[in-house]
């Protein structure tokens, strides 16, 4: 039986928003905005590492992030705003002039296993 | 080097906009914030300042050579769009919307990406104001809704709400609630919170509203939300029992799914508690200056975001006029970007569109774009007027002098560089004669 699909949460950080002054080009805003925060148990039902990096797939587009195991709700997945959450964002705003930001369905595979 | 002490000056890291810091410093540099919180701190003494003052192609260039460039795009294209204008002043602001008058552009801002769903709900049902500083001194009942302030509003706790001592509360007379998700670094300070599901917040919002007037829900729909009937009828009576409540309401329910109507869930109930206590909502808004765009746009336009003055006079269409549909749609020839942080907010539908055609960016650092200005930051170097979350306009004191120009002028030259040229096209009033 397939697993049901995860739901990707952007959030903002103080240390995105500290970050965001120094430069959004910059090593450590990358680093922060490419780390997906998943519930242990998620990752541990779909075998995936502490650490590894995966390709995030939503109904939009793919980006890739490392996965941290977190205290966050199972079923979700926490990662600072950023460039690569912008690539999983839908176009449509409904007529309101806003993307969908937040609570996009996406599936997640292991490139690469961290170190 | 002499040092300079410049107190009560203020800062737009986010939008608590605090204006009791003191900075220490000296004619190249500030280094010291003292009562800023580490995002303050940042905003003050870690932004960098570009060295070089404009570019045409990537390649240095004079500042007028790169405002008759800026000119000469804006002045050719048939559908330019100036977008941005978060991080700036309320000058230039103005400036930015004689500008896109004069080129007979849309102009949108990172409203339209933020809390623009909350300018809607207001034209839908209206909406209820009032001041932080009146929030300090009386809310006795203080709500966060999808909102995270403990670490995007670092001071707003202590300073307006919760934590403040008020002329009439103080922490002990105050109750905090947060409803979010997950349990952030907010919800640990909370008297009560709600974890709710993705996705729910409309339910939630209305079934509230309807216990508070006494109406019939239907339990088995409640289930979804993750809430139980109980714990939504003891926040019902504690929102009939205050005094004086605000719901801020964050990025977590303005930007999820129902968007819009998520807000609108939120005024409406608002707007109800007023029949029994004073009730605000207000949205919990994006750093910098972003409330001081909406009040300029409202100002001189009469619309919040999302204008076009292609027919000459401004028209206003969310959807159609704002910057996502618009850039997704390769609806727009030319960008003017005033800050671009806004960029960095769009979905890669529109900021691919950006790459394929001529842009200006106006920002403190030179970016990547066919013409970059460099100009003076607000509130380090330049002085100007800044809106709080509540919309309350203060004036920036920046300790630091600069030979940059500011946005404000620089909008100003390219507007005066756009008017030197001859009408080549019919102008909008005389369209107007032509369409009737
Ligand atoms: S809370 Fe916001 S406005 Fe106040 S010092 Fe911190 S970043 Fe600046």
């Amino acid at each position: 039986m397939s697993l049901p699909r995860l739901i990707l949460m952007p959030i903002r950080t103080s240390k995105q928003g500290q970050q965001v002054n120094i430069g959004k080009d910059h090593d450590d805003y990358l680093t922060m905005t490419t780390t997906l925060t998943v519930h242990p148990d998620d990752l541990k039902e779909r075998n995936i590492p502490n650490g590894a990096r995966v390709i995030v797939r939503t109904d939009h587009g793919e980006a890739e992030f490392v996965c941290t195991e977190g205290k966050v709700p199972r079923g979700m997945a926490f990662v600072p705003y950023g460039p690569p959450t912008c690539k999983l964002m839908g176009g449509d705003t409904d007529g309101t002039g806003m993307p969908t930001s937040k609570g996009w369905e996406f599936d997640m595979e292991v490139v690469l296993n961290a170190e | 080097m002499p040092q300079t002490v410049t107190k009560f000056a203020t800062c737009a890291g986010c939008a608590c906009v605090c204006d009791d810091l003191e900075l220490h410093a000296n004619d190249a540099r500030i280094f010291e914030a003292k009562n800023a919180c580490e995002m303050g701190r940042c905003w003050f003494l870690e932004r960098p300042i570009s060295k070089v003052e404009a570019t045409i192609n990537g390649k240095p260039a004079s500042l007028s050579d790169a405002i008759d460039r800026a000119a000469m795009i804006l002045y050719e294209a048939d559908s330019p769009l100036v977008f941005g204008l978060g991080e700036t002043t309320a000058e230039a602001q103005r400036e930015a919307v004689a500008l896109a008058e004069r080129l007979d552009a849309t102009l949108d801002t990172e409203t339209s990406l933020t809390h623009g769903t909350m300018e809607l709900a207001a034209q839908l049902g209206g909406k209820v104001t009032g001041t932080l500083g009146e929030i300090r001194n009386r809310a006795d009942l203080i709500i966060y809704w999808g909102a995270n302030p403990a670490r995007t509003h670092p001071r707003h706790l202590e300073r307006y709400s919760v934590h403040s001592t008020g002329k009439f509360r103080t922490r002990a007379d105050r109750t905090m609630v947060v409803v979010d998700v997950r349990e952030s670094e907010t919800a640990k300070e909370a008297d009560i919170f709600l974890r709710i599901r993705p996705e729910t917040d409309f339910e939630a919002l209305t079934a509230l509203r309807c216990l508070v007037r006494g109406q019939r829900i239907v339990c088995e729909r409640l289930n979804e939300t993750g809430l139980s009937l109980d714990q939504l009828r003891d926040l019902a009576e504690r929102l009939k029992r205050a005094r004086y409540g605000v719901i801020f309401v964050g990025q977590g329910l303005l930007q999820t799914r129902g968007l819009h109507m998520n807000a609108s869930a939120a005024t409406s109930l608002g707007i109800a508690l007023n029949a029994t206590g004073r009730f605000l909502v207000m949205p919990l808004r994006t750093p910098g200056n972003i409330g001081g765009a909406d009040a300029m746009l409202d100002y001189a336009t009469g619309y919040p975001f999302g204008v076009n003055f292609s027919r000459g006079y401004p028209r206003y269409n969310p959807g159609e006029f704002t910057a996502a549909d618009l850039l997704a749609r390769q609806e727009v020839d030319a960008a003017l970007i005033v800050g671009v942080n806004a960029v960095k907010r769009l979905p890669d539908s529109a900021r691919t569109q950006l790459d394929r055609i001529p842009t200006i960016v106006i920002d403190r650092e030179i970016r990547n774009a066919t013409v970059s200005i460099a100009t003076a930051p607000a509130g380090i170097s330049a002085s100007g007027t800044v809106y709080r979350n509540d919309k309350i306009p203060l004036g920036f004191r920046p300790p630091l002098t600069s030979t940059r120009p500011t946005d404000e002028d620089v909008l100003r030259r390219i507007r005066e560089a756009v008017e030197r040229k001859p009408e080549t096209y019919p102008t909008a009033s005389a369209r107007m004669t032509i369409l009737e």
